[in-house]
């Protein structure tokens, strides 16, 4: 799976470095120590973007590439941060020859979110998903789980109004 | 704990809260709430429960326990009830409001409400022919022949108190192996029982213990536990660790002190998060009662425990991958040799065995060799768990012993395959074994039967799969999984599988040639003898068994362009036969592609024209067959 690099700028707080370089003292010498450094940075941040790496890197005395190869190496490692309202629009056979390819380009541009990113503020995050099963509701996509069904290319902006 | 007598103090303080004395009154409510249990919604049944018996003021003589999985999937949220000189009674699917009529009229009133019982759900709702109500899930089909060793604590004890695993002689083993038998001793007795690993490729444990035992003492040792279960549909190690997780930290303890190691990892993945915090708590239990830590059983022995967690890697199953993983790095594999018992985790000499396995050690110490050995086959001892599931009846998690017939399995305890469809194949071993086809049915179930017939053990997934299922996207489904997870250090796997794979989707997609056959059955074999980890190693392994006993679906594919089991969607046409449509027009409202129109041919004795599909448009979802009503819609 290839992960992308986020676009998303970073807003750590000191609270959440002063968090990190805990953790990091806490782990610092025990072996094996940089999996478990890596987990609790993600619940702290919520995602592992390359400051966070580099602040472990510097602590720890790792090489930012050795951190980085973990972070791409595990499927549970995120560079890219959830979106405040995570949509994620059916590609499936029945959604996509009903128009549902419009309807995601359409939202990635008025939001100005490539897909499978997530907006520089944070707050939507946009992308592709298999067939999620409701063939009889095509184009379907879902917004924080929500789903919408019989999507217009047309009804996107009314859509996105209510989550602005 | 200082000593075995201090131990035998806990047990008898606390036995009898959970066998319960002849002659008394009291209940013992269970409610099983492993990750399954928690998801069909017990978390409100016991609270239902609990602000019952407060209401009630029944604190005295009702004691409500959370336990881990019972082993009937399809039947959660399950709630058992024990009383002194009674049946246990089973209820099943339960609701905070079927849980609070359980409570007034069966424990304050002392009738059992049977139509919530497990005989009325195995009987479509209704009382049972003969009129006999067997309210206890023992006296069912499902679970009369199994046997249950591993998995003895899983829905009785709770998971959480240490004091009721001691009171069904917890740490009873930990301390006679301590006290009173030597390393090799204990090294001796796993080796004679026949113990072979539960993980997936069965090598005898006590081997592997002994081959890591050498220079006790001198150098630093490590005991490993993999309980990173990635295989799809396989779940017996999480119910290990969520029903009765010190079983598995007694087991680490003695293997720490049969090799001679102070310090034990068990690697968890990190998706079974209540697993997660149940070992936690054993381990902190443990630690405070002195059975681990300095001086185990005031003896030299110290042995510790830290639980290291996964990040989503399938390959971190692999014994290198999953230890360079807990040395805190890409968890990719190492050749071998050396191996692991000689230069493992952080290069010291390390044993590591599978959740299961380790279930099992307590009581091989406790009860001896011979009393393991007397159950299963020649090569394969003991049980095994499986968790059964697919296109089965009964879904749940099995004991059996070693050498019972995968057709007792299924017909007995699975209860047989659903809506009358025949049983076609059962995949066992995940994405790194291979299916048993129908004509095989009665092979008994062992290591070494599973290999001569092109399987495997694994780790316990028993995916059962009936007449629909087509093998060859079976096999693509398993082809998806591997080239997803391969971790990309060796070619033959990384370039290999994806090769398989898209030779595969050109067999599905109709466009095959017979050539394909050959071509997939020789890369198979490069990737197998060349991969550097079991990973590679066994990914051809569901093309080459599929290929074995399902040829002929194979060819239909790639001559005919056909999918007998009508799956591979390319393959597949939904056709309208003309005289049985009455011209509704139901499915062309369904229709996603608004690919349906009407004809204009009105079949006799109906009213209206009937439809047709354009075909070139069609994309096969079959939203026109599930919504026609006139069963006129057809796929071939």
């Amino acid at each position: 799976m290839k992960k992308k690099l986020t676009t998303v700028a970073f807003r750590g707080t000191p609270e959440q470095e002063k968090q990190l370089l805990a953790v990091i003292e806490k782990h610092k010498g025990e072996k094996g120590c940089m999996m478990p450094i890596m987990q609790e940075a993600q619940d702290i941040y919520g995602y592992l973007p390359i400051e966070v790496q580099t602040i472990i890197a510097r602590e720890t005395g790792a090489s930012l590439e050795e951190i980085y190869g973990i972070a791409t190496f595990y499927s549970q490692f995120k560079l890219n941060p959830d979106g405040q309202y995570a949509i994620s629009v059916c590609l499936g056979t029945a959604c996509y020859v009903k128009g549902s390819g419009d309807v995601l380009d359409e939202i990635s541009k008025q939001l100005n979110v490539p897909i499978g990113s997530t907006s520089p503020d944070g707050k939507f995050s946009v992308e592709a998903t298999r067939c999620l099963g409701a063939c009889g509701l095509a184009p379907v996509m879902t917004i924080n789980g929500e789903v919408y069904g019989s999507l217009k290319k047309e009804d996107v902006k009314t859509i996105l109004a209510k989550y602005n | 704990m200082k000593s075995l007598a201090e131990l035998k103090k806990v047990q008898e303080k606390n036995r009898s809260a959970i066998i319960l004395p002849e002659g008394g009154n009291e209940i013992r409510i269970v409610v099983g709430m492993a990750t399954c249990g928690i998801a069909a919604g017990a978390r409100p049944v016991f609270d239902a429960l609990e602000a019952g018996i407060k209401e009630n003021a029944l604190g005295k003589q009702v004691s409500l326990i959370q336990t881990g999985c019972v082993g009937v999937c399809q039947y959660e949220p399950v709630i058992e009830i024990y009383q002194a000189g009674k049946e246990r009674v089973t209820y099943v699917k339960m609701t905070a409001e079927k849980a609070a009529k359980v409570l007034e009229q069966h424990i304050m009133g002392g009738k059992v409400v049977e139509e919530y019982t497990i005989t009325y759900a195995q009987n479509g709702g209704k009382a049972p022919a003969d009129g006999k109500v067997h309210t206890s899930l023992t006296e069912t089909d499902f679970c009369k022949t199994q046997l249950r060793q591993a998995l003895r604590n899983c829905g009785l004890i709770n998971p959480e108190s240490i004091d009721e695993y001691i009171a069904m002689d917890g740490y009873k083993a930990l301390g006679k192996a301590l006290t009173e038998m030597t390393p090799d001793q204990v090294i001796e007795t796993v080796l004679a029982s026949g113990l072979r690993g539960r993980g997936g490729a069965g090598f005898p444990t006590g081997m592997k213990w002994k081959f890591a035992s050498g220079n006790r003492g001198n150098v630093q040792k490590y005991v490993c536990c993999n309980a990173d279960e990635g295989d799809p549909g396989a779940f017996m190690d999480r119910s290990v660790l969520e029903g009765d997780p010190h079983a598995v930290v007694e087991a680490m303890a003695i293997a720490g002190y049969a090799i001679g190691a102070d310090q034990g990892y068990v690697y968890v993945r990190a998706e079974y998060p209540v697993a997660v915090k149940r070992l936690q708590i054993a381990i902190d239990q443990a630690k405070k009662y002195g059975l681990l830590g300095k001086n185990i059983f005031g003896t030299d022995f110290s042995f510790d425990l830290d639980i290291r967690l996964g990040a989503g890697a399938f390959v971190c199953g692999e014994e290198t991958a999953l230890m360079t993983s807990i040395e805190g790095k890409r968890g990719e594999p190492r050749p071998r040799p050396p191996f692991p018992a000689i230069k493992g985790l952080f290069a010291s000499p390390t044993i590591l065995n599978n959740v299961e396995t380790y279930a099992n050690i307590p009581q091989i110490i406790l009860n001896g060799a011979e009393w393991f050995s007397s159950v299963g086959t020649e090569k394969s001892k003991g049980t095994k768990v499986f968790a059964l599931g697919g296109k089965i009846k009964n879904t749940g998690l099995v004991e059996v012993p070693m050498g019972t017939t995968l057709r007792h399995i299924i017909e007995e305890i699975g209860g047989g395959i659903p809506n009358g469809k025949k049983f076609k194949a059962a995949q066992t071993g995940g994405p790194s074994g291979g299916c048993i086809p129908a004509h095989l049915i009665d092979t008994q179930i062992d290591y070494d039967n599973l290999i001569a017939i092109g399987s495997m053990m694994g780790s316990g997934g028993l995916i059962v799969m009936d007449e629909d299922t087509c093998m060859v996207d079976l096999a693509r489904f398993f082809l998806d999984f591997t080239v997803d997870e391969s971790c990309g250090k060796c070619t033959p796997c990384r370039v290999g599988t994806r090769r398989l794979l898209e030779i595969l989707d050109k067999i599905i997609s109709g466009n095959g040639e017979m050539e394909d056959l050959d071509r997939l059955e020789e890369l198979a074999t490069y990737i197998k003898s060349a991969s550097l980890c079991g990973l590679g190693q066994t990914a051809p392994n569901p093309v080459l068994s599929t290929m074995r006993y399902f040829r002929d679906e194979y060819i239909a594919h790639i001559v005919d362009k056909k999918c007998p089991a009508g799956v591979c969607k390319k393959l597949i046409r939904y056709e309208i036969d003309p005289e049985k449509c009455i011209g509704c027009g139901m499915c062309a409202k369904n229709c996603p592609a608004s690919t349906i129109v009407r004809t204009d041919y009105t079949a006799p004795g109906h009213k209206l024209a009937s439809m047709k599909i354009e075909q070139a448009n069609c994309v096969k979802c079959g939203a026109c067959m599930t919504n026609c009503k006139f069963g006129a819609i057809t796929k071939g």
